[in-house]
């Protein structure tokens, strides 16, 4: 004897519900479709800042450090892209020459911070103790001091040559890295293949280097992508304030200084270089932010 | 005597990693005022997503997607989300497997338990609250009720939790209780008391429970009907008894003669030979026939319509049905 | 509780040493200190006697140690510029950094909390997007861009608020905005995927299991979890808004702390410098230990540890 109801398939008896899973799934795909349209946009821009930035004795169409008072203050047109400044310079070649000033300092600079963050963190991780507190109350002194405040000072103190102006960002930065490596390191250590290093009688020199490091680099290239932004930001406060490149050396922060007096007649000297480190900035953010949830898929869903 | 809650045809979407699968398919059961029936399957064959379709709390990937919930003979399916609201912890109410994440860690139990008659008897005050949570509380037997009002969730034992889980969900003495493995992250003894106190509570209160288990002991000393789950569908139910006593399908034959051989509790269904099959990627036949020893061409290429047997009180999806019966 | 709060205030001591210790060192032992503390037109003999004053010959632990103690009594030196004691200095500008910097975290906390939890509940909503967006615009760029471009807009184009400058309430919103907007976003990106993650707990569906109003699950169950380790965030936060205030009050000609950090060190003034930066690290050290103490007194867990 058959019973009721068909086995066959299921019957789908409430129409709206199936139209709302396929508008969700929509959704969730339009959203993929936006992520990865996010990422491109960020490495194409990324591209462009970075490539005219090695390039810029190429691709710059002026001297950015050639003054000439007849043609100050002129706005935006087919000669000057970008408009000139108050001496007449051209605003893109002082934007690209910029670039390249800016972007090489947060190189150097986030090298420097990640390097010595990610040393601190993998000893104190590893190590445990003593050791791992002393580094942590360093830490929390570099994050009770505000970073601004922090590099202001020691630049006023040790004036604003290249090298110190890598330095000082990589003092008031260091500590992050530290941090999040400590815990990586931490929890990498009770690992079975690190005990198993430790058991074979690997120095801790050996297990840190050949055992720990690979496996915190994912976790360090994304943290050094998202530090690269706020780098460059504390730079260009330096500069803006006075602290950071001189002139006549073009940086974004110290043009946009230099446009400052000029907003009413001239607003492009300030804008422009404004422009170039929130797209430089924003395509850093967003790519690290996708480096983050490509290799941390536990914590996808965060923008 | 009729139904308090009969689900016909509910099939339940969920969105994977591997596309979307039918998590719950074309099931249908129905639950008496003041009887227990359990749900029973391996991990994976769709009890919690059935229990969870019933109170409307799927996760986001989840999706209803056709069927119906019969509730004292209105569909739960078509009710607004406010009227939702007020039928859950009031007419239905729900325990889940672990304690120890299922009480809000910022409150005090009496914040917790108060909650409910807050918000569906409309007690404002924390103060004409007080009596009833101490009332709730001593029926689910949380000594010294009133020391433990201002305590935290993390100041208790895993039993103690789930009793105050249960005490909150029947506060306002629903007509169903859900008891989505009530004991499976508990320590033996405490599953033994937690299960007692639930026979209590129903014998005192008259509700019906659906109570979700691995545990075949638990189900024949506990409940009147078994549904028996198997990749997303029932394949077996009817009274407790009669099903333990002669099954009509393999899977359940399968399931209890390894039952004997086990001794006291077991948090996990018995072994039969080979796997589930991942209802991404489902057989064309009968579900159960890649493990089943009676399997032919017809189980193999045709999902077997349902089979009464035994009179009008079972069901059996089963082909050979009557053969397995025996 | 008891021991937790001691272990904390501990914690803070040995921070504010260290911190004390670290500016000690970038004062005293970065060139000679002479040059620092005394204007740049004083005579060798000026700084000779100054030197002897200050017990340069000393040990330095003996010189950091009577260093700490002139600061337990309040002497952090005499600002020459204004020929007053330094901490005076400092203490006549700390009202226009504090309201400065204290009205952008509160923009901060309700643009960026309401927010994120808006975006939370519907993920991929119009609302999301917007937030997404005012995030990622609110971290890209230093916040006296954003005040550069608002003082075009509304200022010199719009003249609907004046360019700078300290008084009313009109004069507060172009750097209080832009100053916020940063924190705004870090706030919002965090409790955003908080309450994404505490939304989808056991106990937020047991609150919704037991027919609380969906308003209620959300405002009560989920956010009172979800905001802990916001408002360490927001502690944080004030730090980083004490740095952005130096860059805004120069934007804005605002008369506080950061200015006067900024004008000191053009000046050489450094006692001042050094008033200004120990009085701020005490006081971010102080805001986070009130924080963590409120985080005790919320969470039950940490209270009876």
């Amino acid at each position: 004897m058959r019973d009721a109801p068909s086995p066959d398939r299921p019957v789908l008896q409430r129409t709206g519900a199936k139209d709302r899973t396929l508008a969700a799934s929509a959704s969730e795909r339009s959203s993929r479709w936006l992520a990865s349209l996010q990422i491109w946009v960020a490495i194409i821009l990324l591209a462009i800042v970075f490539g005219s930035a090695l390039l810029a004795a190429f691709v710059t169409p002026y001297d950015p450090n050639e003054i000439g008072l007849d043609k100050a203050l002129q706005a935006p047109s087919v000669q000057h892209w970008f408009g000139t400044d108050q001496l007449g310079r051209d605003v893109l070649s002082r934007v690209i020459w910029g670039g390249q000033v800016s972007l090489f300092l947060a190189a150097c600079a986030v090298a420097l911070a990640g390097a010595f963050g990610t040393l601190l963190g993998l000893v104190a991780g590893y190590f445990g103790g003593a050791v791992d507190r002393a580094v942590m109350w360093i830490a929390d002194v570099q994050f009770s001091l505000p970073a601004v405040i922090l590099a202001l000072v020691l630049v006023g103190a040790v004036g604003p040559s290249f090298t110190n102006i890598v330095v000082v960002l990589s003092l008031a930065n260091w500590a992050r890295f530290a941090r999040v490596i400590r815990s990586e390191a931490l929890s990498l250590k009770s690992r079975d293949f690190v005990l198993l290093a430790k058991l074979g009688g690997a120095s801790p020199l050996r297990i840190i280097a050949y055992h720990i490091l690979p496996n915190v680099l994912g976790t360090f290239i994304v943290l050094a992508t998202l530090d690269v932004g706020l780098i460059i930001i504390l730079e260009a406060t330096l500069s803006f304030l006075g602290l950071g490149v001189q002139p006549p050396d073009p940086s974004w922060g110290t043009m946009i200084a230099d446009g400052r007096g000029y907003l009413e007649r001239a607003w492009w000297i300030s804008v422009f270089p404004g422009l170039a480190l929130m797209a430089t900035v924003l395509s850093g953010n967003l790519l690290g932010d996708a480096l983050r949830d490509r290799l941390n898929p536990s914590q996808r869903r965060r923008w | 005597m009729s139904d308090l809650l009969r689900v016909e045809n509910l099939t339940t979407w969920l969105a994977t990693e591997s596309g979307i699968i039918t998590a719950v398919d074309d099931v249908s059961f129905s639950v008496r005022p003041g009887r227990a029936l359990a749900l029973v399957g391996e991990s994976g064959s769709g009890k919690s997503m059935t229990c969870s379709s019933i109170m409307r709390l799927l996760p986001a990937s989840g999706h209803i997607a056709g069927g119906r919930v019969l509730f004292e003979g209105e569909d739960l399916l078509a009710k607004s989300p406010a009227e939702m609201e007020a039928i859950r912890g009031r007419k239905i109410g729900m325990i889940v497997q672990d304690p120890m994440t299922s009480l809000n860690p910022l409150f005090d139990v009496e914040d917790q338990v108060g909650e409910v008659f807050r918000y569906h008897l409309g007690d404002r005050s924390r103060r004409a609250r007080r009596p009833k949570v101490l009332d709730v509380l001593s029926r689910v037997q949380i000594p010294a009720a009133e020391k433990r009002l201002g305590s935290y969730p993390h100041e208790f034992s895993g039993g103690m939790r789930q009793r105050v889980a249960i005490a909150l969900n029947i506060a306002c003495a629903p007509k169903l209780l859900i008891a989505d493995e009530p004991t499976t992250a508990l320590d033996v003894t405490v599953q033994q008391q937690i299960l007692a106190l639930l026979r209590d509570l129903q014998r005192e209160t008259g509700m019906a429970i659906i109570l979700v288990t691995h545990d075949l002991h638990t189900v024949q000393r506990f409940c009147d009907e078994v549904a028996i789950m198997y990749a997303g569908r029932i394949v077996e139910q009817g009274p407790v008894a009669e099903i333990f006593a002669r099954p009509a399908h393999p899977y359940t034959e399968g399931l209890l003669r390894a039952l004997p051989q086990l001794g006291g509790q077991e948090d996990r269904l018995p072994l039969i030979p080979g796997q589930p099959p991942s209802l991404a990627s489902l057989p064309a036949g009968c579900r159960f026939a890649p493990r089943c020893r009676r399997a032919t061409d017809l189980c193999r290429t045709e999902y077997p319509d349902w089979m009464a047997t035994a009179g009008e009180t079972r069901r059996s999806a089963c082909w050979y049905a009557d053969e397995v019966l025996g | 509780m008891l021991r937790y709060l001691t272990l904390r205030i501990a914690q803070s001591i040995v921070t504010v040493l260290l911190v004390t210790m670290i500016i000690f060192v970038i004062i005293r032992l970065i060139g000679d200190p002479t040059h620092l503390m005394l204007p740049p037109e004083a005579t060798e003999a000026d700084r000779e006697l100054l030197r002897q004053q200050m017990g340069l010959s000393d040990p330095v632990a003996v010189q950091y140690w009577r260093y700490l103690l002139q600061l337990l009594h309040g002497d952090m030196g005499m600002s020459y510029r204004f020929s007053l004691p330094a901490l005076d200095v400092v203490l006549g500008r700390i009202g226009p950094t504090l309201l400065l910097t204290c009205t952008s975290l509160a923009i901060g906390i309700l643009v960026g909390v309401p927010l994120g939890v808006a975006s939370a509940v519907r993920p991929d909503g119009w609302i999301d997007f917007v937030a997404k967006a005012i995030a990622l615009f609110g971290q890209a760029a230093p916040p006296f861009f954003f005040g550069l471009i608002f003082v075009l807009v509304f200022a010199v184009q719009l003249r609907w608020l004046p360019t700078s400058g300290y008084g009313g309430p009109q004069y507060l919103i172009m750097p209080a905005i832009a100053l916020g907007w940063y924190s705004a976003a870090g706030l919002m990106r965090l409790t955003r995927s908080n309450m994404m993650e505490v939304l989808t707990s056991e106990y937020v569906r047991m609150a919704r299991i037991k027919g609380v109003p969906e308003r209620v699950v959300v405002y009560k169950h989920a956010l009172k979890n979800a905001a802990l380790p916001v408002l360490t965030f927001a502690s944080l936060q004030f730090g980083i808004l004490m740095g952005g205030a130096v860059s805004i009050e120069s934007v804005f000609a605002w008369p506080g702390m950061g200015k006067l950090i900024l004008d000191s060190i053009a000046n050489l003034d450094y006692a001042v410098v050094q008033a200004a930066v120990t009085v701020s690290a005490l006081m971010f050290t102080a805001i986070n230990l009130a924080v963590d103490l409120l985080y005790a007194y919320i969470d039950p867990r940490i209270r009876y540890a």
